[in-house]
């Protein structure tokens, strides 16, 4: 099966490449056989990458440990859901994976896409398998997954314990697929500009892509942060590593680009910003996978190192220079149909949210380059860790989370004073009641308080538009308050799951401000000792070690330590953080212990309990006790934002049918402007 | 009548010797308790909890030794603080020793910046979470602000110099290029531009 797999890396190769160059050509030519071509070629190299893919998955099935892949990523006694997540555990799977997931978009996109786009396909066929083909090519001379070893090992070395968590078996591939789905709205805009159609068609032609990206990048991040939490142990969620700073900037873009799309749609402006935006989100999606592959950051995330990272480098400084040179010269053709007509306007809030969501993209990447940046320059090597990044960009973050609540107050073209008393009255209340209740409280926290304060502004302006709609349609159609507010957000799907979205975010600051009051110690207990500890709620919690108890599970020996909790005096159970050491099928030691933390959580706060380890092989063991306030609402801001992005993008319905119709309003809106003295 | 094979007679035979020649080990076996019986029992196989660890002592959770160790950064490449790490990878051998070296540190009565300071002289910069702001560093803590009201400022004035622009067009449209419309045609363009208001 590996030499079928290799045939297949190669095929792939000479396909892709014939592909990607007719595609170009064919279309530039004028022969419209040679285009029909390429998009066949496409669906050939999907079906090559399905095989290739089936052939790895088999060998990290059937343990051949002759694959240098698979004996390094797994064992006999590794679970299957583990061992077929193995396939994006390591460098050279992941690689292949990433070219089956894009040659599948690749394939999706020329089968879904309307007639109506014909004319840009070819195009779009000949980029995605220009990057479908550069993943292959590194596959084929740098990292290829069907690498043989000059031996058989009697067993694999497993997969790394950290990894063997189901946030580690959805995580990846989520954020994969959000990275790889921004390539297809960057091959429709470069097929945009390819062809000078540089009406708003090929905006219409990505929306679901450039939201379903988006929303594949939401749930990666937010099962990431869950999965550092659970698993990695040390009692946060988000560390402002390399790799995650890679995996938010292009979610930073996307969101930016979801923004001002609609500004495009709707006055015919931004389109130079938005092809902008398409480009950068796509070079920052290179970037992220050249950071995690190239080890020129130092992260724990980080895959072996090897010379990948120059293939990605190289592609990354081509794919730049030809987008923008090719943007460049299709400048004049981007210009704006209409300008703005006031300060006080959708239009201009939006602006400013696209500046802010750039100017957090920016510094993210500053802060991630800038280690390097002062080796350079200064010769001298310094860290920047969560300390930098919070003060830099908290601020920033704050600003966002204000126009979260702005924006939607602001009425497109022109707002009046009226209206914006009207719009803003209640929003502005409610934020200063929140600050009011936390400065009584006694919060002194300035940033907490301010996210809070924020809070309540944003929350106020949802429910208000919320409430507003739903009143006027109870009132128009005489419908029940429930159903009104049904048929509300599944008439404006768009429009109340965008609204959604702002609650999710909303809640996810909120959530962030509970780290500020997080509280942790250490204790070593003997069965039956106890301390006990006060949460910022308030509550008193008390902790009593039971024991270490040791049994062996499935590819583990498992130490467990055992704690009896006590809130406010009322049992609430028994918790149990784990030491295990993974072993082999011949139980042999294949990793240093990890450890399991034991978490309960509630809507005030998570306990975290983590097992250190045993005085001197005793059951006197070592805990660090934390407390983390609002953690569970992180969780449930990022079900409440992809529960809102689901609604955004649902098939059918009459925002979707509307669609054109809205884009023909856009030019009437011109026609008025024209009018009105 | 049992049969003792040669190698049950050899691996009793170590086992016999290993006990003689490490008596200490024997008794301590005899006298702790397995898991789960008495006060402290030991565990069956100690290095499957990982590496053994010293009792954690009142001066580990003072705030104070949190907060500066949180400031300085693990050298073992975790790229973790110190306190996080040796509270969190319990393999690290780095962290644990930058913690006594902290402690050590206040023992000499030395001030929060006194101790960083001194791990900055033994390590080098790097060793700070966070560069401090001076010199070259300052830009890496202005420059995203920086360009970020830069990038504002300029957008206002665009975007100011653009509505003038608009304000002018709209003053030099002539009557006459003004389009025909017929009562419908505007009643239309009025619901399109309330659907739009709506949006």
């Amino acid at each position: 099966m590996t030499l079928l797999g290799q045939f297949c890396l190669w095929i792939a190769l000479l396909v892709g490449t014939w592909g990607a160059v007719v595609g170009f050509s064919g279309r530039w030519q004028g022969r419209p056989a040679l285009a029909e071509a390429v998009i066949r070629s496409v669906y050939a190299v999907f079906g090559l990458m399905v095989v290739a893919t089936i052939c790895l998955w088999q060998g990290l099935i059937s343990h051949d440990f002759n694959i240098e892949y698979v004996a390094g990523y797994t064992s006999r006694n590794l679970p299957t859901y583990f061992i077929v997540s193995a396939l994006w555990a390591g460098q050279k799977g992941s690689l292949l994976f990433w070219a089956v997931v894009l040659s599948l978009f690749s394939s999706l996109a020329q089968w879904l896409t309307s007639a109506r786009y014909r004319a840009l396909m070819p195009y779009v066929a000949a980029t995605t398998l220009t990057v479908v083909t550069f993943f292959v090519t590194v596959m084929v001379f740098a990292a290829n997954p069907f690498e043989r070893l000059a031996f058989t090992p009697a067993d694999g070395r497993g997969l790394n314990p950290q990894l063997q968590n189901i946030g580690m078996v959805i995580h990846p591939p989520m954020l994969y697929l959000g990275y790889i789905s921004i390539a297809i709205p960057f091959a429709f805009a470069i097929a945009a500009l390819l062809s000078n159609r540089l009406d708003t068609g090929w905006i219409h032609a990505i929306r679901k892509w450039t939201l379903m990206s988006w929303l594949f990048l939401s749930i990666g991040i937010t099962l990431g942060m869950w999965w550092a939490y659970v698993e990695l142990g040390w009692g946060g969620y988000w560390a402002w590593d390399p790799v995650e700073n890679a995996s938010l900037l292009p979610w930073l873009t996307m969101s930016a680009f979801l923004h001002s799309v609609m500004i495009q749609e709707k006055r015919g402006m931004l389109k130079r910003w938005n092809m902008m935006l398409i480009v950068g989100s796509f070079l920052l999606s290179i970037f992220g996978t050249f950071i995690t592959r190239s080890g020129v950051i130092a992260s724990v995330h980080s895959f072996t190192q090897s010379n990948v990272g120059y293939f990605f480098l190289a592609f990354l400084v081509a794919a730049a220079v030809l987008s923008f040179t090719l943007l460049y010269t299709r400048w004049d053709r981007l210009e704006a149909e209409v300008n703005l007509e006031s300060m006080v306007s959708r239009e201009a809030a939006f602006l400013f949210n696209n500046l802010l969501f750039v100017g957090v993209a920016f510094s993210v990447l500053w802060g991630t380059l800038f280690p390097i940046l002062s080796e350079a320059v200064r010769g001298t090597k310094i860290t920047v860790g969560p300390p930098f990044f919070n003060k830099v960009n908290v601020p920033m973050g704050l600003l966002l989370l204000a126009l979260t609540g702005i924006g939607p107050l602001i009425a497109w073209r022109k707002a009046s004073t009226a209206n914006l008393q009207r719009q803003f009255t209640w929003p502005v209340v409610t934020g200063a009641v929140v600050l009011g209740l936390t400065l009584a409280s006694g919060m002194r926290h300035l940033y907490s308080i301010m996210a809070l304060a924020l809070g309540g502004f944003v929350a106020g302006t949802l429910v208000q538009e919320f409430a507003r709609g739903t009143r006027a349609r109870h009132r128009m159609y005489n419908e029940s308050y429930p159903r009104a507010l049904a048929h509300l957000v599944a008439r404006n799907r768009r429009r109340y799951g965008g609204y959604l979205v702002h609650a999710g975010i909303l809640i996810y600051f909120v959530a962030f401000t509970g780290m500020a009051f997080k509280r942790d110690m250490e204790a070593t207990l003997k069965p039956g000792d106890s301390i006990t500890m006060t949460s910022p709620f308030g509550h008193q919690y008390q902790f009593t070690h039971v024991g270490v108890s040791q049994y062996e599970s499935l590819n583990r020996v498992v130490t467990a330590a055992s704690v009896e909790v006590k809130k406010d005096g009322k049992t609430l159970g028994i918790m149990s953080s784990e030491k295990r050491q993974h072993v082999d099928s011949f139980g042999r030691p294949t990793f240093e212990p990890s450890t399991e933390v034991a978490i309960r959580s509630n809507l005030q706060e998570d306990l975290y309990i983590v097992f250190a380890g045993a005085v001197q092989g005793t059951e006197q063991a070592v805990y660090r006790f934390t407390i983390n306030p609002l953690v569970l609402w992180v969780w449930l801001g990022g079900m409440v934002l992809v529960a809102g992005g689901l609604i955004t993008m649902w098939p059918g319905g009459p925002t979707a049918r509307g669609t054109p119709r809205r884009a023909q309003a856009g030019y009437e809106v011109q026609l008025k402007t024209a009018a009105t003295p | 009548m049992s049969v003792v094979s040669r190698r049950g007679f050899l691996a009793g035979l170590s086992v016999a010797i290993g006990g003689l020649g490490n008596p200490g080990r024997s008794v301590r076996s005899q006298q702790q308790p397995q898991a789960g019986q008495g006060d402290v029992g030991s565990l069956r196989d100690p290095a499957a909890a990982g590496p053994p660890k010293t009792p954690a002592t009142e001066r580990d959770n003072e705030p104070f030794i949190q907060a500066v160790e949180h400031r300085i950064r693990c050298t073992c490449g975790c790229n973790l603080d110190v306190y996080t790490c040796r509270t969190t990878d319990f393999t690290c051998s780095t962290s644990p020793r930058m913690h006594r070296e902290v402690l050590a540190l206040e023992d000499q009565g030395k001030n929060a910046d006194q101790i960083v300071a001194a791990f900055v002289a033994q390590y080098g910069e790097q060793v700070l979470m966070a560069p401090k702001p001076e010199g070259f560093n300052l830009a890496g803590y202005l420059v995203p602000g920086t360009l970020l009201l830069m990038g504002g400022a300029l957008l206002t004035v665009l975007l100011r110099r653009r509505m003038r622009v608009v304000a002018a067009e709209r003053v030099t449209v002539p009557a006459s290029s003004m389009p025909d419309a017929t009562p419908e045609e505007v009643a239309r363009l009025n619901r399109e531009l309330a659907d739009l208001e709506r949006e």
